[in-house]
């Protein structure tokens, strides 16, 4: 059996996810980062984007994550974000009229939002 | 029917209207409790995370950060007081600002001046009517707060820590909200949100004895702690926030509840009053019918003779 890590997807007012996982990758402020189980101790600021989460099963899990950190300690994963969607909570018609409206308004916050959420969908 | 009687059906009638409501009130107000308990409880494991994160930085690093060093000589303070936009929640409103209240002396008495920041009408008014000074309020979301709303407070708080203090910034920000320890006991609590005591922050997080590994920071401790402490912050405010609505709704229970079984027992009162009203009624009646028709036989049996 592979080894497995542990994750925790937890948002400010909930759990996102959690579960077993042979890999997981996200972006961080200084580039993309892949956590194996095994890994360094490891603590960092990830930047708005897709995380995907390869779980134990070999399922591929892909969450929208609006800022917050990842830490990872004892094959223990855990994502913090202030906001976080799973791929299939997105709703791609919503998102598509809100990228436009930000766009017309120039509303940079809402704009990467929207954008985010699109790229989530993209990649699962 | 007798005077005194009417009054007294118009008196039960009118109790056991304000009775039916204050049962509704805390009906709904139960209902509450158990969804703001569940929002709680749903909200710890990020918190729980973002404390051990915390706790992390500061332990495994060196950094020096405005946020965590303590300034040599505090000289202003804010104070960050949590009430509801309603009342009708017995001594909900009044407990947290005589705490706040309790709090400012204190600090003031250390010498320090106090900015007061208020979420919540009650607070708001409290302040306003005794024309104190408040540096901010919100209010509006204090049934059910959610995290955009404790980003929308702690915003302007961080942003009083961060400047300098000769230019209108704080040294210390202070909380105070009411704690739900349980549906029957709710207490008014104060604490220091900042500058971090991480003595404090990792008794919270290492309970169980766990000893913290070294990590990784990705950029770098710094950066990490710049990014860390604000959310460290908005989350606590936001735990707090849902921790006074669940407090609130229980006092609106509870104040409710006693509300419905003084209505119960005033009515029983009112009943018995008025069934003796009644029947002293009758009792007149009667004892004037019987002494109408003696009067009457007497005057009949005198004419005979």
């Amino acid at each position: 059996m592979a080894a497995e890590l542990h994750v925790a997807l937890v948002a400010a007012d909930r759990e996102v996810w959690s579960g077993q996982a042979t890999l997981v990758v996200a972006r961080t402020t200084s580039g993309d980062i892949g956590v194996m189980p095994g890994h360094q101790p490891l603590l960092g600021v990830l930047e708005s984007g897709p995380v995907t989460i390869r779980t134990s099963d070999g399922a591929t899990v892909v969450v929208a994550v609006h800022g917050g950190f990842i830490s990872f300690a004892d094959n223990k994963l855990s994502l913090l974000a202030e906001v976080a969607e799973l791929a299939d909570e997105i709703d791609v018609q919503r998102a598509e009229r809100e990228l436009e409206r930000a766009k017309a308004e120039g509303d940079d916050a809402a704009e990467r939002r929207a954008d985010v959420r699109l790229r989530t969908v993209a990649a699962r | 029917m007798g005077a005194q009687l009417r009054v007294y059906k118009r008196r039960i009638r009118s109790v056991t209207a304000t009775k039916k409501i204050t049962k509704a009130m805390e009906m709904i107000a139960a209902s509450r409790v158990v969804k703001a308990q569940r929002k709680v409880a749903a909200s710890a494991p990020y918190a729980t995370e973002l404390t051990r994160a915390v706790t992390a930085v500061g332990t495994g690093s060196n950094t020096k950060h405005p946020l965590t060093t303590e300034a040599e000589t505090a000289t202003r303070a804010a104070v960050l007081l949590l009430t509801s936009d309603r009342g009708l929640a017995g001594a909900f409103n009044s407990n947290a600002i005589k705490a706040a209240e309790q709090l400012t002396a204190r600090l003031q008495a250390e010498g320090k001046e106090v900015d007061t920041y208020i979420v919540g009408r009650r607070g708001l008014a409290h302040y306003n009517f005794r024309e104190r000074k408040v540096a901010e309020s919100w209010s509006g979301f204090t049934d059910e707060p959610t995290y955009a709303d404790a980003k929308k407070v702690a915003g302007p708080l961080i942003e009083a820590i961060e400047k300098d203090t000769a230019d209108g910034g704080v040294d210390e920000l202070h909380i105070v909200y009411t704690e739900f320890v349980s549906m029957m006991t709710q207490t008014a609590v104060d604490g220091r949100l900042l500058p971090l005591r991480l003595e404090e922050v990792q008794e919270e997080s290492s309970a169980k004895g766990e000893i913290l590994p070294l990590y990784d920071f990705e950029p770098s401790a710094e950066d990490v702690l710049d990014a860390l402490l604000p959310r460290y912050v908005e989350s606590r405010i936001y735990n707090a926030l849902l921790q006074s609505a669940a407090s609130k709704h229980a006092a609106t229970r509870r104040a409710m509840k006693s509300a419905t079984d003084n209505a119960g027992d005033l009515i029983t009162t009112l009943s018995r009053l008025a069934n003796a009203a009644r029947q002293a009624e009758i009792t007149q009646e009667i004892s004037e019918i019987v002494g109408g028709s003696a009067a009457l036989a007497d005057a009949t049996a005198g004419s005979d003779k």
